[in-house]
């Protein structure tokens, strides 16, 4: 028996700002998801069951937070799933809850990641020392520059690509109105000229600590057919996991993620994705990861990724945009961001990206990754059903 | 969803089950080396390598751990090489089946593998569950998970629905077990209050320990055993966090998701309940409308054995177990996650016909 086509028929999300200091972590989560339904035409009474998302639980510092969260989002008498898979955790949710559409187990299901980091510290959160085990330095940005370096040296980039990369992004974000960073003033000397933060990744290449949610919700083909706006529909979506440390790894291009967007392409019948994707929203926290995942994903050919960056391909009015929203480097709800990558592909098939929209864009990819450089998920949305 | 829901789907079964003894201290272990044992033993019922398994997907709690990604390091114990398609539920690892049934029934995979594990023995139990309470209102006041617990066996004993030496009952049957892997077993003295009503005899015994269950589709499941555990409905449902909302003399969400599972449309013969504290017990007996012709927690159930995060898949692994062995022909499997039962699975498995 086939699967269930499933539709991405509301989006909903928070304004990413520093610090919602005038909502609850409940008072979040249900801003975005009511957004979402609102966007849907639907009430809390058409959902079957909720699916949510977020980074460690030390974020906010509440155990389990989904528990708390069942009346805020509506869940009381319903299937409530909570999924944690690190950094992908916002793109590995939208999948667990687009099964229950393809399997027919629901009809429509509500999806939501969140992360509220001003209750906490992410970087020291994430570097509780523990004994008898690999340290992860100072934050994520300590872990991943020497990966960044060695792509640098391996490919030949130019110095410069990383602050091309966070230029592009934070010119993004100024269309976005739910972007976090809205730098209006900034120009390329300055992203070049921002403090050393983890050699070679810069202050102005990294992504910002952020409050905030995303939801969408998904159906099967009956529910789409009664949606007010155009539904984005899942032509393929995967998760692929490897160990964070083995002898062998390739840190810069990592076989999960080669093996996550196979599967993908494999299922949406995508040949060639440079030529079948008209836009990438991916997970680039620090600048640098944009070439790499142009490489990783099949984009371009290996130590070529740089240079669709470089001669301006990936910019809004490129020939591949990627990363119209702005990306993680301008918002990093961490939880979310995933799910926010998700989203942005839904919203440009939908034609309900706004400012931030390409034209005629028809097959677009979300793409999320988490731990050390371990954990991927991936959908791949379009304009038109599923052909089989 | 109910089992004529499920009836044009695919047939999932539990064909494999293993689990660690559970131990008040695992001290030397670190949870990776707790785990494999436990993933060697499941893996080789069956003759599956990590290689040939469709789906992996995992169940624990990073505030056990105390480490922000603890499952990552389980991962690598797993040997995800090359990358497997997996995922993670940060809670018991009945969800994290729940996730792997959905993903088998869609066709992608005919084979998973699902673990949990979890130590407690690292913190005070108690205080670290106070932690999933509402973090402005309540969590504040460190309310601990004994102290709801007694809320609630207070609750049942006002409504005249058990009594103490009723509850003293539940315990000595739930220790008078022959499961070697049961933490505690035999003759296990009552005790004192812990927090009133409840006696030490009424409270889970603390301890580290870690589950794993092979699920298989169709042809795959018979291939893989003999006697298969068909997963005939699978529901979980939440109830309000807020306890002053809540009745907690009755469980709807158990019931709820029983029903969904189709639990009530022919009679069981066994059911595992994840039922730590004695009164629990009452409430999911009345909820799932099991008498006495029910055979209740023949492995001991949490009162036995109660390894955070892995209790719950055990339950279901318990029941598959009995059916494999045929010693159980329809049995419910039942997990709980939350403060006093507030969410709630239900599993109904079958044997083939003997």
């Amino acid at each position: 028996m086939s699967k269930e086509p499933v539709a991405v028929v509301g989006i909903g999300q928070t304004k990413h700002v520093a610090a919602r200091r005038d909502v609850s972590i409940a008072g979040l989560v249900r801003e975005a998801a009511q957004r979402a339904l609102d966007d849907a035409e639907l009430t809390w009474a058409d959902i079957d069951a909720v699916v949510i998302g977020k980074a460690p639980d030390f974020f906010e510092g509440v155990m389990m937070p989904e528990l708390y969260l069942a009346d805020a989002l509506g869940a009381v008498g319903k299937p409530m799933l909570r999924v944690h898979t690190a950094g992908s955790v916002g793109g590995s949710t939208a999948l667990v809850a687009a099964n229950l559409v393809a399997a027919r187990v629901h009809g429509t299901v509500l999806t939501l990641a969140f992360e509220k980091q001003s209750e906490s510290n992410a970087m020291w959160g994430l570097s509780l020392p523990i004994p008898f085990q690999q340290p992860l330095l100072a934050g994520a940005g300590g872990f991943f520059a020497p990966h960044v370096r060695a792509y640098m040296r391996r490919s030949g980039a130019p110095d410069t690509v990383g602050s091309l990369v966070a230029y592009k992004d934070r010119r993004n974000a100024l269309k976005n109105a739910y972007a976090h960073l809205h730098e209006h003033d900034l120009t390329l000397a300055k992203v070049q000229a921002s403090p050393m933060l983890w050699d070679p990744i810069r202050y102005s290449e990294t992504c910002p600590s952020s409050d905030g949610a995303c939801a969408m919700v998904l159906t099967d083909r009956a529910g789409a057919a009664r949606a007010p706006r155009p539904p984005a529909w899942m032509l393929g979506g995967a998760m692929r996991s490897e160990p964070t440390l083995f002898a062998g790894k390739d840190f810069v291009s990592p076989r999960a993620g080669k093996d996550c967007a196979a599967d993908v392409y494999r299922q949406a019948g995508i040949a060639d994705p440079r030529r079948d994707i008209d836009a990438v929203e991916m997970y680039v926290p620090f600048s640098w990861y944009e070439p790499m995942w142009l490489e990783n994903l099949g984009f371009a050919d290996e130590g070529e990724g740089w240079k669709l960056t470089e001669s301006g391909v990936t910019e809004l009015d490129g020939d591949l945009p990627v990363n119209m929203s702005g990306g993680v480097l301008s918002t990093n709800p961490i939880g979310a961001s995933g799910m926010i990558r998700f989203a942005e592909a839904a919203l440009q098939v939908r034609g309900q990206a706004g400012d931030h929209q390409v034209d005629g864009a028809r097959r677009v990819l979300g793409h999320a990754y988490g731990g050390g450089s371990q954990f991927f998920s991936m959908w791949l949305v379009g304009s038109e059903p599923p052909a089989s | 969803m109910t089992s004529e829901d499920v009836s044009g789907l695919r047939d999932v079964a539990v064909v494999a089950f293993a689990q660690s003894d559970t131990l008040r201290t695992t001290e030397e272990q670190s949870e990776v080396e707790m785990l494999m044992p436990v993933l060697h033993d499941v893996l080789g019922q069956t003759g599956l390598r990590t290689a040939d398994i469709g789906f992996t997907c995992s169940g624990s709690c990073d505030y056990l751990a105390g480490r922000a990604f603890s499952f990552t390091l389980a991962l690598d114990g797993v040997g995800a090489w090359p990358p497997l398609s997996e995922s993670h539920v940060e809670t018991d690892g009945a969800w994290a089946l729940y996730e792997a049934w959905t993903k088998l029934l869609t066709g992608d995979a005919d084979t998973a593998l699902v673990y949990s594990y979890g130590k407690s023995s690292p913190g005070s139990l108690r205080d670290v569950l106070t932690r999933q309470l509402d973090p402005y209102y309540v969590a504040p006041l460190w309310p601990d998970s004994v102290a709801l617990a007694a809320l609630q066996a207070q609750a049942l004993i006002d409504a005249g629905e058990t009594d103490e030496p009723a509850l003293a009952g539940i315990a000595a049957r739930s220790r008078e077990i022959a499961n070697p892997r049961a933490q505690l077993r035999g003759s296990v003295p009552h005790g004192d209050y812990v927090v009133r009503p409840l006696r030490t005899g009424d409270c889970p015994p603390i301890g580290d320990g870690a589950a794993a269950v092979i699920l298989a589709a169709g042809d795959r499941a018979r291939e893989l055993c003999s006697r298969p555990a068909w997963i005939r409905g699978i529901d979980h449902r939440i109830e309000a966090h807020s306890l002053g909302v809540r009745d907690l003399t009755d469980s709807p969400s158990a019931r709820l998701a029983a029903e969904r599972a189709g639990a009530f449309e022919r009679p069981l013969d066994t059911a595992e309940l994840h039922a730590p504290f004695t009164a629990q017990e009452v409430v999911l007996r009345k909820a799932l409308r099991l008498d006495d012709s029910v055979r209740i927690n023949p492995s001991g159930g949490a009162l036995a054995a109660n390894p955070m995060m892995a209790a719950g898949l055990a339950r279901i692994g318990e029941a598959a177990a009995r059916i494999h062995r045929g010693e159980s022909d329809r049995a419910l499997a039942h997990a709980t996650s939350g403060p006093c039962l507030q969410q709630n699975l239900v599993a109904v498995l079958e044997g083939d016909p003997r």
